[in-house]
C-alpha cells in the first residue's frame, strides 16, 4: 500500500501525455474504420455511417495507377535507404581520417546543414537551381557542352532526382552516429595493426569498418522499417502531374484522394493498407534489433 | 626511422580527401548562397539568370516587399506563437514522461504497460485521414492548437530523456527520498537541473522541428491567415498559388521579379535555423548518440 502511494506521482506525471497520445494517436488507429465506410464527414468520425465491407479496398486495388504507386514507393524508398546506410559510412571514414581539427569540424558543421532545413526551403531552392531554362544547374551543363536536362519534368530522371537529393541531404547528419562508434574504437588497435604493417587502408578494412560492425547492422536493420517511407515532404514539394507516373507515392496518393477529392473512405483503405505492411515490417525490424543487437528502445 | 620515411612521401589520400570532403562541404553550402545571392540582386539580372554565387546590381527590392506584406507578418507570427508555446509544451511533457518511464519496474509496476502504450504508437498509426478527421472533430482546426497539441509527446525525444535520466545515479535520489522529498521534488531539484545537456537538445529538436512543418499548417487550417511561415511560403514559393495575392500585389509583382521575391522568402525562412544551428551543433551531436544507439 505504502509503495502504491508512493507511485500515484509518477502516475500522475505521465497521465497527460497518455491522454495526448490516447486522442491524437489511439483515437485516430481508431478511425481506421472510416476505410470500411461510405464515409460522410459531416456526420463525424464514429458516427452512424454506412458501413460498406471492403469496396474501398476493391476499388482502390482497381485502380489502373494503383500498382505504379506502390512500385513507385518501394523502389525510392529502397535505394534511398541503401544509399542513406553507405553514404555516411564512406563520409565517416573520410572524415576520421582527417587529421586536422579546425578543418574536420567546419566541414562537420557545413554536411549538417542541409538536414536542418526544411523540404520547403529545399523544395523551393530547387525548384529554382533545377530548371531547364535558366537554373543554375543546367547553365553548368550547357557549359560543358551538355543538353539541359529537365530534372523536375521529366519520367527518367525524376526518381534519380529525388534520390539524389535526398541522400545529399541527409549524408552529413547520418555521420554523427558512424562518427561516434569510430571514436570508441580502441586506439591500441589502430597501433597493433601499425605495427602488423597496416596501411591506411588496411587499417580501415581491418580495424575501422569492424569496429562500426554493430552500428551498421543496427541501423541496416532498423532502416526496414521505412520500406513504404519514400519522403511525403520532399515529393509533395517537388512532383507535379507530369511525374507521376515515376514519383507518385502512397502518402502523396492518399493526400489527394483524401484531401483534395474528399474521397475519405478510399483515402483511408489507401492509409490502412501502408499501415499495416509498415507495422508488419517495423516489428520485424525492431524484433531483429533487439534480437541480434540487444537493442532495446524503452 | 619509420616515422621520417612517412613525413617525406607526398600524402596523396590526404591530398584527396581533402577536395572530397570541400566538394562535400561545397554542395552543402552552394544551394543558400545562391539564393541569397539572388534575393539580392537586381529583378533584370535575376531573370536573366547572370547571377550566381554574388548578388549582381545589388538590390532590396524584394525584401522590401516581402516586409511590406501583412500576410508574410501574419504567418511570422503564427510562427512564433507555435515555436513558444509548442516547444514549451514538448518540453514539459516529455521531461513528465521521461521521469517514470525511466524508473525499473520495481519502482514503477506500472511501466511496462506505460512503456507499450508509447511503444505502440511508433509501430502502427491511422493514417493521415483519420487523423486529421480526429483534429477536425476536436473543433480544433484553424486554431493554434491544431499545431501544437496532435505532436505534443515526441516519443524519440522521450526515448532520449529518459535514457539521460537512467545515467544519474540512483544515490542520489535515493538519498533525497530518505530526506523526506517526494517524487516532484526528485524531479525537479535533481533530474531536471542535472540533465541540462539532454533538455537542450530535445527543445532544439522540437524548436526546429515547429518552425520547419509546414503541412499541418497546410492542412488544418483553412484560412490562410493562420499559416505558420513554412505553409505560407510552401503555397507562395511551390504550389505559385497567385490566388493568395490582391491586384494590387500582382501589379507589384510585374516590377519585382518573380525570382527574386520567391528566393528572398526562402531565405528568410531557412535564415533562423542558419544562424542559431552552428552554436548548437554539439547539443543534437550528443543528442543523436545518445538516441539512436546505445550501451
Amino acid at each position: 500500500m505504502l509503495k502504491f502511494k508512493r507511485e500515484i506521482p509518477l502516475h500522475l506525471m505521465i497521465l497527460p501525455g497518455v491522454i495526448l497520445l490516447l486522442m491524437f494517436h489511439y483515437i485516430p488507429m481508431a478511425g481506421i474504420v472510416i476505410a470500411f465506410q461510405k464515409f460522410i464527414p459531416a456526420k463525424g468520425l464514429f458516427g452512424n455511417q454506412k458501413w460498406i465491407g471492403l469496396d474501398n479496398f476493391d476499388y482502390v486495388f482497381h485502380l489502373p495507377n494503383f500498382l505504379s504507386v506502390i512500385n513507385n514507393t518501394v523502389v525510392i524508398a529502397s535505394y534511398k535507404i541503401v544509399l542513406g546506410l553507405i553514404v555516411p559510412i564512406v563520409f565517416a571514414i573520410l572524415i576520421n581520417e582527417m587529421k586536422n581539427k579546425r578543418f574536420k569540424s567546419l566541414i562537420q558543421t557545413t554536411i549538417y546543414l542541409p538536414h536542418f532545413l526544411s523540404w520547403v526551403v529545399l523544395g523551393g531552392i530547387l525548384i529554382d537551381m533545377l530548371s531547364p531554362s535558366d537554373g543554375l544547374v543546367n547553365k553548368f551543363i550547357k557549359l560543358t557542352g551538355g543538353d539541359p536536362v529537365f530534372f523536375l519534368g521529366d519520367n527518367h530522371w525524376f526518381r534519380f532526382t529525388l534520390i539524389f537529393s535526398e541522400t545529399w541531404k541527409e549524408f552529413g547528419y547520418g555521420t554523427i552516429v558512424y562518427l561516434a562508434a569510430i571514436t570508441g574504437i580502441d586506439p591500441n588497435l589502430y597501433e597493433a595493426a601499425q605495427i602488423d604493417g597496416a596501411n591506411r587502408w588496411k587499417q580501415t578494412l581491418h580495424v575501422t569498418l569492424p569496429g562500426m560492425r554493430m552500428v551498421i547492422v543496427l541501423l541496416m536493420v532498423l532502416s526496414l522499417g521505412n520500406l513504404l517511407n519514400a519522403g511525403f515532404d520532399q515529393v509533395f514539394n517537388l512532383y507535379s502531374p507530369t511525374v507521376y507516373e515515376s514519383g507518385d507515392i502512397i502518402d502523396t496518393f492518399v493526400y489527394r484522394i483524401g484531401m483534395l477529392d474528399a474521397q475519405f473512405g478510399v483515402a483511408t483503405a489507401v492509409g490502412l493498407f501502408k499501415s499495416v505492411i509498415s507495422f508488419v515490417f517495423v516489428s520485424v525490424a525492431y524484433f531483429c534489433a533487439y534480437r541480434f543487437a540487444d537493442y532495446r528502445i524503452f | 626511422m619509420l616515422a621520417r620515411l612517412r613525413v617525406k612521401q607526398f600524402d596523396w589520400f590526404n591530398l584527396i580527401n581533402i577536395i572530397i570532403l570541400s566538394l562535400a562541404a561545397l554542395s552543402c553550402l552552394i544551394p543558400v548562397i545562391h539564393i541569397a545571392a539572388l534575393s539580392l540582386s537586381s529583378s533584370t539580372a535575376a531573370a536573366t539568370g547572370v547571377v550566381t554565387f554574388w548578388p549582381v546590381d545589388f538590390s532590396l527590392n524584394s525584401y522590401d516587399y516581402v516586409i511590406k506584406r501583412s500576410q508574410f507578418w501574419m504567418s511570422m507570427l503564427v510562427s512564433v506563437e507555435r515555436i513558444l508555446l509548442g516547444g514549451g509544451i514538448n518540453l514539459l511533457l516529455i521531461i513528465l514522461c521521461a521521469f517514470p518511464l525511466s524508473k525499473e519496474r520495481t519502482e514503477f509496476r506500472a511501466r511496462s504497460f506505460y512503456a507499450w502504450f508509447f511503444f505502440i504508437t511508433m509501430l502502427f498509426s491511422g493514417g493521415l485521414i483519420p487523423w486529421y478527421m480526429a483534429i477536425r472533430q476536436y473543433k480544433m482546426l484553424d486554431t493554434i492548437w491544431a499545431l501544437v497539441l496532435p505532436g505534443a509527446v515526441p516519443v524519440f525525444s522521450v526515448i532520449l530523456m529518459l535514457n539521460f535520466f537512467r545515467e544519474i545515479p540512483k544515490e542520489l535520489a535515493e538519498a533525497a527520498c530518505i530526506d523526506g522529498a517526494g517524487q516532484w521534488r526528485i524531479l525537479w531539484v535533481i533530474y531536471v537541473p542535472t540533465s541540462m545537456a539532454a533538455i537542450a537538445t530535445v527543445l532544439l529538436f522540437s524548436l526546429v522541428g515547429h518552425w520547419n512543418s509546414w503541412f499541418d499548417g497546410l492542412i488544418l487550417m483553412n484560412n490562410p491567415e493562420h499559416y505558420p511561415l513554412q505553409s505560407y511560403i510552401q503555397t507562395i514559393v511551390v504550389q505559385r498559388a497567385y490566388s493568395m495575392l490582391s491586384r494590387e500585389e500582382i501589379q507589384q509583382l510585374a516590377t519585382i521579379s518573380d525570382r527574386t521575391l520567391r528566393s528572398a522568402q526562402i531565405f528568410l525562412g531557412s535564415l533562423p535555423i542558419i544562424l542559431v544551428y552552428p552554436f548548437l551543433q554539439r547539443y543534437f551531436v550528443k543528442g543523436i548518440v545518445l538516441g539512436s544507439v546505445k550501451g
